[in-house]
């Protein structure tokens, strides 16, 4: 198993966010995520989660602040450099954002193929990554013939498939049954094991308990607080023991 | 030996693939919609207009250069004998001349086919009762000008004070003229087409973003640059392009065709010694490469100026 380390990966420190001129959605947001840590971003519907995603997968500029992320200035980046910082993350969007004209397979491989590895490279992990998300029958299907709990199978596929520096999943398990989210909860813990960064933005209790040795962070109305001392350095470990059922034995 | 074949096989096996794998991002029968009709009509507009504004040059060079020596003196005299009389002197005078090349005395056969359109030659047309004047068909070595008009007008005077001397180039001047300003309507025409074939893929472009504007999300969020969808989309207006300058080209040489007989039928000396060489016809061919090189750069600039905009 892979230690994590006290590398740092990402660094927020006061930062803000305003859509437009209206208030803000995030503020004074500070926090340090370190590389190889499994975190769950927490918080009701409307606290800022998928905002305060959006800033880590480099979507969305923040009003203020300063983000820095694998050692560099993310706010002063020059753009052309931004599609290295993003190979080097993994996606679940809230929403899927799966190509709809591309089938299960080409949309697994998508990362891939932007990234220019060969096609003779692709083939092999993306059936084999279908096969492990349970969509080995279904590579040719076009994501609108896909239920939700697929498709969304399918955006995980395509985050991780990359072997990315950092996952960040937003709602990953929202329309998969209980099985299922714990299968995709294993691979997220299995990649974290590689030395994956996983930020895991949820609001679901149970899936964050299956999880014993993440930090979790809460936002509420766009304010981060620190249940875990997950923010502090070093990040105070979750004293709860993990139940058997959850590592799997 | 082998070894750079190889490579050159390599690459071009690595850049279809990558080609391949870039062009299934978007879904390319969606990209352009009509755009190939569209550049076709605008090539074959401009095949015509190319061709015709080369064909008006080379009428105009190929008359100039008929008429830019030549010189007309003009025996204008009631007397059939003494005109007859002062053309003999006047021949003999000019052919004598400095920077003469020849002359000659127009016969009256030829003459008479010249006035036959208005004049008639049956039997109770009454040409002979009408003072034509005798003709002398001059050529110099270099163009006219006045200086050398001149001369020859102080030349003739004593032996034929009936002649009027002109230059041949003087009664076509405004035929030049109005084919000049032909020349620069066909110009004007090109440069608009040319314009409007920008216009048109620059509106198809940003439809075209516009369309797929969450792919292109999609795919920047994985890491995909501007220039790779730049590439999808100049490859999908190259293939566009291609196909409707193919087809404009086609278009364009048949107006072509049947424009030049049209004019073959005419009969006209000036219409029928001209047409279009060779350099005039890879000049034409070379129109849908054009289309294809301006369409491919303006999708280029269109997208990466888009894209720009997007973070």
């Amino acid at each position: 198993m892979n230690q994590p380390d006290d590398a740092e990966i990402v660094h927020f420190d006061n930062v803000g966010l305003r859509y437009g001129t209206g208030k803000e959605v995030l503020t004074d947001v500070s926090f340090t995520l370190y590389s190889g840590r499994f975190y769950f971003l927490t918080g009701a519907s409307g606290a800022g989660k998928t905002s305060l995603l959006k800033l880590l997968y480099l979507a969305q500029r923040p009003s203020r602040g300063l983000i820095r992320m694998f050692g560099t200035d993310a706010i002063t980046l020059p753009r052309e450099n931004l599609p290295g910082f993003r190979r080097r993350l993994g996606v679940v969007f809230q929403d899927f954002r799966l190509v709809q004209h591309l089938s299960a397979f080409d949309n697994v491989a998508l990362p891939l193929r932007v990234a220019g590895v060969p096609e003779r490279e692709i083939v092999r992990p993306v059936t084999d990554m279908l096969e492990w998300v349970g969509l080995g029958d279904r590579s040719h299907a076009r994501p609108a013939t896909l239920s939700g709990g697929e498709q969304q199978r399918v955006a995980i596929a395509r985050a991780v498939i990359g072997r990315p520096d950092m996952l960040i999943a937003d709602e990953p398990t929202g329309n998969v049954d209980p099985d299922m989210a714990v299968k995709l909860l294993r691979l997220f813990e299995a990649l974290n094991r590689l030395g994956t960064t996983v930020v895991v933005a949820t609001h679901d209790v149970h899936l964050i308990q299956k999880m014993p040795e993440s930090l979790i962070m809460r936002l509420d109305k766009g304010r981060l607080s620190d249940p875990t001392g997950a923010l502090r350095y070093p990040p105070r470990r979750v004293s709860t023991p993990p139940r058997p059922e959850v590592l799997g034995a | 030996m082998s070894v750079l074949p190889a490579m050159v096989e390599a690459f071009r096996g690595e850049w279809r693939e990558r080609a391949s794998a870039e062009s299934r991002l978007l879904p390319q029968g969606k990209l352009s919609g009509p755009m190939p009709w569209v550049i076709a009509i605008m090539i074959g507009l401009t095949v015509v207009a190319t061709a015709s504004g080369l064909a008006l040059r080379n009428t105009a060079s190929v008359a100039s250069a008929d008429v830019a020596g030549g010189v007309t003196v003009q025996i204008v005299h009631g007397a059939p004998r003494e005109r007859d009389r002062q053309a003999q002197a006047a021949l003999a005078s000019v052919r004598s001349a400095p920077g003469v090349v020849s002359a000659r005395l127009v016969p009256q056969a030829e003459l008479d086919a010249l006035v036959e359109p208005w004049l008639g030659t049956s039997a109770g047309d009454d040409v002979n009762a009408l003072p034509v004047p005798a003709l002398i068909d001059v050529r110099l070595s270099g163009s006219a000008n006045e200086a050398q008009l001149a001369a020859l007008r102080t030349r003739l005077k004593a032996p034929a004070p009936a002649a009027r001397i002109d230059a041949q180039a003087s009664w076509l001047a405004p035929v030049f003229k109005a084919i000049g300003g032909l020349q620069w309507l066909a110009s004007g025409l090109i440069a608009l087409l040319a314009f409007a074939t920008v216009a048109t893929v620059l509106l198809a472009s940003r439809n075209a973003l516009t369309n797929h504007r969450t792919t292109i999300e999609i795919v920047h969020m994985l890491g995909g640059t501007d220039t790779q969808i730049a590439r999808i989309f100049q490859r999908s207006m190259a293939v566009d392009a291609a196909a409707g300058g193919i087809g404009g080209l086609m278009l364009g040489l048949v107006a072509i065709v049947a424009l030049g007989r049209q004019f073959a039928a005419l009969g006209s000396g000036m219409m029928t010694s001209t047409g279009l060489g060779m350099i005039d016809w890879l000049v034409i061919c070379c129109i849908p490469l054009a289309g294809v090189l301006l369409a491919v750069l303006t999708a280029r600039l269109t997208v990466l100026g888009a894209l720009r905009r997007m973070l």
